[in-house]
């Protein structure tokens, strides 16, 4: 197998935007899942707080997302930037 | 000198040690939960010990199944004729073994928990151990699915004829086919696992409601089975599209990218899925005339996690359509 310096960049270029992004998207899943759980028990416990309960849930989660997104920015610059 | 059937043979020793090796990971940490739970609750009501004992036999039997998948795909590997002529088979054997093994892990983890809380259940509400044990079959059941689809690309690996494909970029395709649907199952079958959980407690505690607990349940849980689903996808995706021959790294790492892509980015939303969903039975258990904004807080809480497993699956698309 002949490999030109180009080709073997580019190559690993692309399995590091693989993994990027699939390693990247282990952390933000388990723990916005696990915020959006415990919202849940805390709308169970105080049902009629569902509103502040959601709100804050979805500022946690947004704040979880921020590295998923940069995982995602990452594969992406890899796939077609680099 | 090695040849060519040094390799392949090689290659099925090594994928059947992987298969039952990480396959034997998950079925044992969960029904050493089970009889650990069992047990606890035992000691403050022996008298149901009988009960007890069965049904917690009767739940790690089901933990085990994916252990058992993963035993026949290690001995379908062992004694099947190696491949003379083909390298390729070196990396479709590797690729069944892992496959199979990893996708075990998070059924077997996600059977015993199960278990082990309808143990508890059954202690405290043993009036209630009808309903109980009907929630835990359906909750264990259901987690053995991602170990299932392991198994069916595992299988495909073993029994489809893929002599016609080119060594490169064949190997990445293999293996990225085996990891995808491997990795990704990890997650699906755990957070399953953790919503079943809770629904068998939340059943025993309060059975009337056992209804809408298991309806909730199943929504729960075949939505953190989504990214499972992602995984099996894009391994069929690699398995069943031609790709034509081609030496560079590019063609090939490209390829086993996607897998890891898919398959990594599907743990995660699994996980946190099954833990959105095991907060909302829990409580709509409790209060039944929550269930509506329970129902809804837990869904837009999955769809944002969902985000990253989607992030992940279109990654993966990018790397086998368009790149």
């Amino acid at each position: 197998m002949d490999i030109s310096g180009a080709d073997f960049i580019r190559g690993l270029a692309l399995l590091g935007a693989g993994l990027a992004m699939g390693l990247g998207a282990i952390g933000p899943g388990v723990g916005e899942g696990f915020a959006a759980g415990k919202a849940c028990e805390a709308i169970g416990r105080k049902a009629e707080e569902a509103g502040l309960l959601t709100r804050t849930m979805l500022v946690g989660q947004a704040v979880s997302e921020s590295t998923g997104i940069y995982s995602l920015v990452v594969a992406l610059l890899l796939l077609f930037v680099v | 000198m090695l040849e060519t059937v040094h390799f392949t043979q090689a290659a099925q020793y090594i994928g059947a040690g992987m298969a039952i090796g990480f396959g034997a990971i998950g079925a044992a940490i969960g029904e050493g939960y089970a009889a650990g739970i069992a047990n606890e609750s035992l000691s403050y009501r022996p008298e149901t010990s009988g009960d007890v004992i069965r049904n917690m036999l009767v739940g790690q039997a089901i933990a085990e199944s994916a252990a058992i998948f993963s035993l026949i795909i290690s001995i379908i590997l062992i004694f099947s004729e190696p491949s003379q002529q083909f390298i390729l088979f070196a990396w479709i054997y590797i690729s069944a073994g892992l496959s199979m093994g990893l996708s075990a892990i998070g059924s077997g983890i996600g059977a015993g928990l199960t278990a082990g809380n309808a143990c508890h259940g059954i202690v405290r509400q043993p009036g209630n151990s009808s309903s109980i044990i009907r929630t835990m079959l359906i909750g264990s059941a259901l987690c053995q699915d991602p170990a299932i689809f392991g198994m069916v690309v595992a299988i495909l690996l073993l029994f489809l004829d893929f002599s016609s494909v080119p060594l490169y970029p064949g190997w990445a395709v293999m293996l990225g086919a085996g990891l995808a649907i491997g990795l990704a199952a990890i997650g699906p079958g755990i957070g399953c696992g953790l919503a079943a959980m809770e629904a068998t407690s939340g059943v025993a505690r309060n059975p009337v409601t056992s209804t809408n607990t298991n309806r909730i349940m199943l929504i729960g849980m075949s939505i953190a089975q989504s990214t499972a689903i992602y995984g099996f996808v894009i391994s069929l995706l690699l398995l069943f599209t031609s790709h034509e021959e081609s030496v560079t790294l590019t063609a090939s790492l490209g390829l086993l990218g996607a897998g890891l892509s898919a398959g990594f980015g599907g743990i995660g939303p699994g996980i946190g899925e099954g833990a959105t969903a095991a907060g909302a039975v829990k409580w709509i258990s409790r209060s039944r005339e929550n269930t509506g904004i329970l129902t809804r807080t837990m869904l837009v809480g999955m769809a944002v996690a969902e985000s990253t497993g989607i992030y992940a699956l279109i990654v993966a698309l990018l790397l086998i359509v368009v790149l």
